[in-house]
């Protein structure tokens, strides 16, 4: 297997008044080509930081990320963002929004239009084209983002926690649409969350981060096949399995996080106050038949957190 | 998120080129504009908006000719308007209208024209903006109508300086809430044209110009409604015509009724130019809802 995206001692350091803030250390690892690689850390460790980087938005400190064997020097085309926040042009309409990403990439009119309707009715759009961003829903408003990314045909789809805003049922529904997506595009993936049970859901590994400065920690092969043929994955005790072993990698990290940010505090330096490890209480409970057995129950981890 | 970005946008200018209260904050008194009223309340509305002025129109027509104020400085509303009716036929009106509207529209035209470049140039350039805040500061809170002598002294008791002060006037308004449009586009959706190799250029005209219109636009209205208030003042010294021109010359000639004519006339004026770049406002942000 031929890795698509290679990180190589990569390093990012902050200087904000003054100080010196060490956001990533020496990350090294890769992602193979059509591989969906899911990214998890603790809050503030550097996962934005870490996709900033790879997108071209900002450079590394220290080492070097190789797409395709060359380095990435700026942002390209060949790599497709989504936020969590949409980032959708809100006096645009959806499918002027999908065109966006065409017209920097220099398609002409006539394919645009055909193009970016093609992708709205890919993410199950259709007929929505010409409402503007306020006029839809959240997770309309991430298909639309979501089409806009594929719709210039990107190698590489970088997201941000893209469905972390969004209800459960919605969230669900959008996981396995973006799997079937993968699955017929053979695009590359990294895909950073919160959610433990989403990381393993859809990842074909999970990468754990370590907390601040934030160091590759594990990788995890998660070997559960084709998670769009399988009949309800995540009561699978196998699947259970995978999660406990996440979650246990992750909360010494965010212990560690917890202590970082109370010393922080104490010196009056603390720069974002949010809720410490919000995945570990949010991650769903599997659907239903959960087993007993050693697999963590969710009371457990927030036991475990709070 | 996305959507109270937007409302907070007068928060986040940053504190150099910080408008003042009265020409930033955008969306003062702004009525929801695409609010849906229901056809009765929409009666309601009205009735309610206009009895406050039909009140105004009553008591001064009555309060002059039950002598509760003298009818030599405050004449009944009908002989106003007889003396309005008079003005407009003789075509008296029509001159002293045109003449005002020349300059007040000359100088709000060469505003927009000057400013809002002038603001995109500051809001986007950081050494642009560190090189003229100083100067912005000092000029921004000098009150226009207290240069008027100045421009008067430097051009001239002519058109030139009356047009000149309307346009110094208006084009505070526009700069300000130009440099802010620009300064709070949204840093997602910046990044996020970053993100598709978008040139500083286009990335400008594609969604840092577009976010900004609706503030830009605030600025303009702002700038219409100065415009005829800066007319007035700028015609009552050295004019030859022109409402603000009517309005001294009846009061010296104590042509009281042809006095109110003018005043009333400059008012409606206001009135409809501001409704107009109401509606051009709203034209240009109806994305901005929610
Ligand atoms: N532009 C910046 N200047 C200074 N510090 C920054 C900057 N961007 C990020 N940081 C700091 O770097 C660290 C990593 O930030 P980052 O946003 O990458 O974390 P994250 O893992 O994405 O967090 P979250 O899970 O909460 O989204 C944080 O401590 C943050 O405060
Ligand atoms: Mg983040």
């Amino acid at each position: 297997m031929t890795a698509k995206i290679s990180f190589q001692g990569v390093g990012k350091t902050f200087s904000s008044r003054g100080r010196q803030l060490s956001a990533l250390e020496d990350i090294t690892f890769e992602v193979r080509r059509g591989e969906f690689l899911a990214l998890v850390g603790p809050s503030g460790c550097g996962k934005s930081t870490l996709l900033d980087l790879l997108a071209g938005l900002s450079a590394p400190t220290t080492g070097e990320i190789l797409v395709d064997g060359a380095p990435v020097t700026g942002p390209g085309l060949d790599r497709g963002v989504v936020f969590q926040q949409y980032a959708l042009l809100p006096w645009r309409t959806a499918q002027a929004n999908v065109e966006f990403g065409l017209e920097a990439k220099g398609v002409a009119r006539r394919e645009r239009a055909d193009r970016a309707r093609h992708f709205l009715d890919l993410v199950g759009l259709s007929g929505f084209g010409d409402r503007y961003p306020h006029e839809l829903s959240g997770g309309m408003k991430q298909r639309v983002a979501i089409a806009r990314s594929l719709a210039f045909d990107p190698d590489v789809l970088l997201m941000d926690e893209p469905f972390a805003a969004l209800d459960a049922q919605t969230r669900d529904s959008l996981q396995d649409e973006l799997l079937r997506i993968w699955e017929r595009t053979n695009k590359t993936i990294l895909f950073i969350t919160h959610g433990i049970d989403e990381a393993v859901y859809l990842g074909q590994r999970v990468a754990v981060m370590t907390s601040r400065p934030g160091r590759i920690k594990k990788i995890i092969d998660i070997p559960l096949g084709s998670r769009t043929e399988t009949e309800d994955l995540r009561s699978d005790p196998t699947f259970a399995r995978y999660r406990h072993e996440i979650w246990t990698l992750l909360r010494d990290e965010v212990v560690k996080a917890q202590a970082q940010e109370h010393a922080a505090d104490h010196w009056g330096t603390a720069g974002e106050r949010r809720p410490r490890w919000h995945g570990l209480a949010r991650s769903r409970p599997p659907r239903r038949g959960r087993r007993p057995g050693p697999a963590p129950t969710s009371d457990h981890q927030e036991a475990g957190v709070d | 998120m996305t959507s109270t970005a937007y409302s907070t946008r007068a928060d986040t200018t940053t504190a150099t080129v910080d408008s003042s209260p009265d020409e930033s904050a955008p969306f003062a008194g702004d009525a929801g504009p695409f609010r849906r009223r229901r056809p009765v309340a929409l009666v309601g509305a009205v009735a309610q908006r206009t009895a406050a002025i039909a009140a105004l129109l009553a008591v001064w027509e009555t309060f002059p000719r039950l002598n509760l104020v003298d009818p030599t400085f405050l004449p009944p509303l009908s002989q106003v308007i007889e003396a309005w009716w008079t003005l407009a036929t003789t075509g008296q009106l029509a001159q002293h209208v045109e003449a005002s509207l020349a300059r007040s529209l000359s100088g709000f035209g060469l505003a927009i024209l000057v400013a809002v470049p002038l603001g995109l140039l500051i809001g986007w350039y950081r050494p642009v903006a560190t090189l003229l805040n100083p100067l912005l500061e000092v000029f921004r809170n000098t009150a226009a109508l207290a240069l008027l002598p100045v421009f008067v002294l430097i051009l001239g008791l002519g058109e030139t300086s009356k047009i000149a002060i309307i346009l110094y006037g208006c084009a505070w308004p526009i700069l300000l809430n130009t440099i802010s449009g620009v300064r709070t586009v949204d840093p997602l959706l910046v990044k996020s044209a970053r993100s598709l190799g978008l040139s500083p250029l286009r990335l400008f005209g594609k969604v840092v110009l577009p976010a900004a219109v609706p503030t830009i636009f605030t600025g303009i209205r702002l700038a219409g409604a100065y415009s005829i208030l800066i007319l007035i003042a700028a015609e009552l010294v050295g004019a030859k015509a022109g409402l603000g021109y009517l309005i001294t010359y009846a009061q010296f000639n104590f042509d009281v009724p042809d006095m109110y004519a003018g005043i009333i006339t400059i008012s409606a004026i206001g009135l409809v130019i501001n409704q107009l770049l109401v509606l051009l406002e709203h034209r240009f942000s109806s994305w901005r809802t929610s």
